[in-house]
């Protein structure tokens, strides 16, 4: 197998893929931040009484939580905050193909470049 | 057939120094993960109480315990920079070695975030000044670390091996000093986790917590960077990541139990200091001291480690053309990636300033499990290519192909618990790394030189 050589970048060219990588990397980690989607899926179940007993704390916990300077009104929203799992069925089978999806993509389209690399590595042999 | 092995050889360009041993693979991979004892486990209380962060840690403990015992087998043979990119080189493709650089950039990056994020918080919240932001804290923290990172890595883990023992120590210190054989003095575990709130959400949220049981060990593989600077990779590796992982259940159970002993799960699940909360519950003024300088070591620990980890997994991606050569210049007198170091740090500082504790520490777990669960798939294809006998292997793990079904189930898991609550994220995360990865096969490929990118003495590999 004849040796591959691969062209010579410009100066340019490898500042232009840097900022290629960057931009894309920043994408990914601030747009969700940006649009909101990033983050817990958590809502406040309110409750009308606030009392230690409502949010369901026994005297140990009441107690810790008074040391930790909390009172049955500030520690509702902490204690109430919760998730609440309903198991969206398209996003889950939308999330499940795009993994799938991608790690198939990935180990086909390694495998046609590992196959050059083999060849060229072991021809010289 | 049996080839001895021997390290890597890039040219004749300076290289990386030969100086650690199995104590800086130790201090490296205990080092990035210790901090998840300070900060992140408890989240798992908060996705499904108090219960599901003690089985998490044990489960999650299993699939790190698959990893550690994977990772020595292949890094003390494939002896090179970048760990894992290396190893993915050599037994996947270039593709998904690019990919897998990635992985290790973002899941470091972000971690070094959230420790820099979860210092400034810290001692914000000790300072009690009105005004007072964690801004500069977190650019000194960074600064400071990246520069110790370019002037030496062996004075980079000596002095994560002593701050990471004393933050280490002072868990141990803590779990004997609330008297952890006696209930209802200072420990009230029967009262604060009962039949009723011991799982809260169910079965399901006991799934959920797998995505932050994650972090009570996330980061223990960034032992195999250091592949190309110890000394003996085939003896210092696997000795230094088992001791750590050893080192890190302990420490994951002491405390959980603590905690869960001493504070109502929902709080637990939502502070970002639980061993410093506990040492504050105590009322010793001396313990509550010591979690609190012990939570800014572990911190800055970790966030050393990890600018370590990044820094040379960009640098591999340079030295193999899979991004531009600039990266993979070595200081002539430092022998450190110093340009890499230095391209990431901007990066660092910018997403310390723009995310928040929750949302870098989910950036790094995704990134961390997209990559347990390539070596789940690379540790079969390993022994497939390269048979037992046929390839000196440093150590070979027991009970193959277990510990990969064990590992791939588990990441499975950890995804659906990621969707339960973080869909939107991983989804995001996943399209970025299929875009970049088209740019790569079908436009950057064409830079690399592809025999050269096998640099292993083996024989070829079965079925090519």
């Amino acid at each position: 197998m004849p040796r591959y050589t691969p062209p010579e970048q410009s100066k340019a060219g490898q500042v232009f893929d840097i900022a290629v990588v960057v931009v894309a990397i920043f994408v990914a980690l601030w747009l969700p931040l940006k649009l909101g989607l990033a983050g817990a899926a958590k809502s406040i179940d309110a409750l009308d009484a606030k009392t230690w007993e409502a949010l369901g704390q026994n005297p140990t916990m009441a107690s810790i939580w008074e040391k930790l300077g909390y009172t049955p009104e500030t520690a509702h929203d902490i204690i109430q905050n919760r998730f609440h799992y309903v198991i969206d069925w398209p996003t889950l089978i939308i999330m499940a193909a795009v993994l799938i999806g991608y790690f198939v993509f990935l180990f086909r389209a390694s495998d046609r470049e590992y196959r050059d690399v083999i060849n060229e590595k072991f021809d010289d042999k | 057939m049996t080839v001895t092995l021997e390290p890597a050889i890039h040219g004749d360009r300076v290289s990386l120094l030969r100086v650690l041993g199995p104590a800086h693979v130790w201090a490296l991979g205990v080092g990035i993960v210790l901090v998840g004892e300070f900060t992140g486990w408890n989240f798992a209380a908060d996705k499904g109480g108090a219960l599901a962060a003690l089985i998490v840690c044990w489960v999650v403990g299993l699939l790190y315990t698959s990893v550690a015992m994977i990772d020595s087998e292949v890094t003390s043979t494939v002896a090179a920079a970048g760990g894992q990119y290396a190893q993915a080189k050599h037994i996947v493709g270039p593709l998904m070695a690019f990919n897998v650089a990635l992985f290790l950039v973002f899941a470091y990056t972000m971690l070094e975030v959230s420790d820099a994020i979860l210092l400034g918080d810290t001692i914000v919240a000790k300072a009690g000044v009105e005004g007072l932001t964690h801004n500069s804290f977190i650019a000194a923290t960074i600064v400071v670390l990246a520069w110790l990172n370019y002037r030496g890595v062996l004075m980079t883990l000596n002095v994560n091996f002593v701050i990471t023992a004393i933050a280490y120590i002072s868990i141990v210190i803590l779990f004997f000093s609330v008297s952890p054989w006696t209930q209802g003095a200072v420990l009230k575990l029967n009262e604060l986790v009962t039949p009723g709130n011991a799982l809260p959400y169910g079965w399901i949220g006991v799934i959920a917590a797998f995505q932050f049981g994650i972090w009570y060990y996330l980061g223990i593989e960034g032992t195999t960077q250091a592949a190309e600077e110890v000394r003996s990779p085939a003896r210092s590796l696997p000795y230094g990541t088992m001791a750590g992982m050893i080192t890190l259940l302990i420490a994951a159970a002491m405390t959980w139990y603590v905690c869960a002993s001493m504070m109502p799960w929902e709080y637990l699940g939502i502070t970002y200091y639980p061993l410093w909360d506990a040492g504050k519950l105590t009322g010793s003024p001396l313990l509550e001291n010591l979690l609190f300088v012990a939570t800014l070591l572990a911190a800055l620990a970790s966030a050393n480690g990890c600018i370590n980890d990044a820094a040379r997994a960009w640098f591999s991606l340079g030295r193999d053309r899979y991004l531009p050569t600039w990266f993979s210049a070595v200081h002539p007198k430092y022998r450190t990636p110093y340009r890499s170091i230095l391209f990431l740090l901007p990066i660092a500082l910018a997403f310390a300033f723009i995310a928040d504790l929750n949302q870098a520490i989910t950036f790094s777990i995704l990134s961390g499990v997209l990559q347990y669960t390539f070596m789940s798939i690379n540790i079969v294809m390993f022994r497939k290519k390269w048979p037992l006998g046929s390839i000196r292997r440093g150590y070979t793990h027991p009970f193959h192909p277990i510990p990969a079904v064990v590992l791939f189930c588990l990441c499975v898991v950890t995804f659906f618990a990621i969707f339960l609550g973080f869909g939107s994220q991983l989804i995001a995360m996943v399209a970025f790394y299929f875009l970049i990865s088209l740019w790569f096969h079908f436009y950057r490929y064409r830079f690399v030189r592809r025999g050269d990118q096998f640099t292993m003495p083996w024989p070829k590999p079965q079925g090519y």
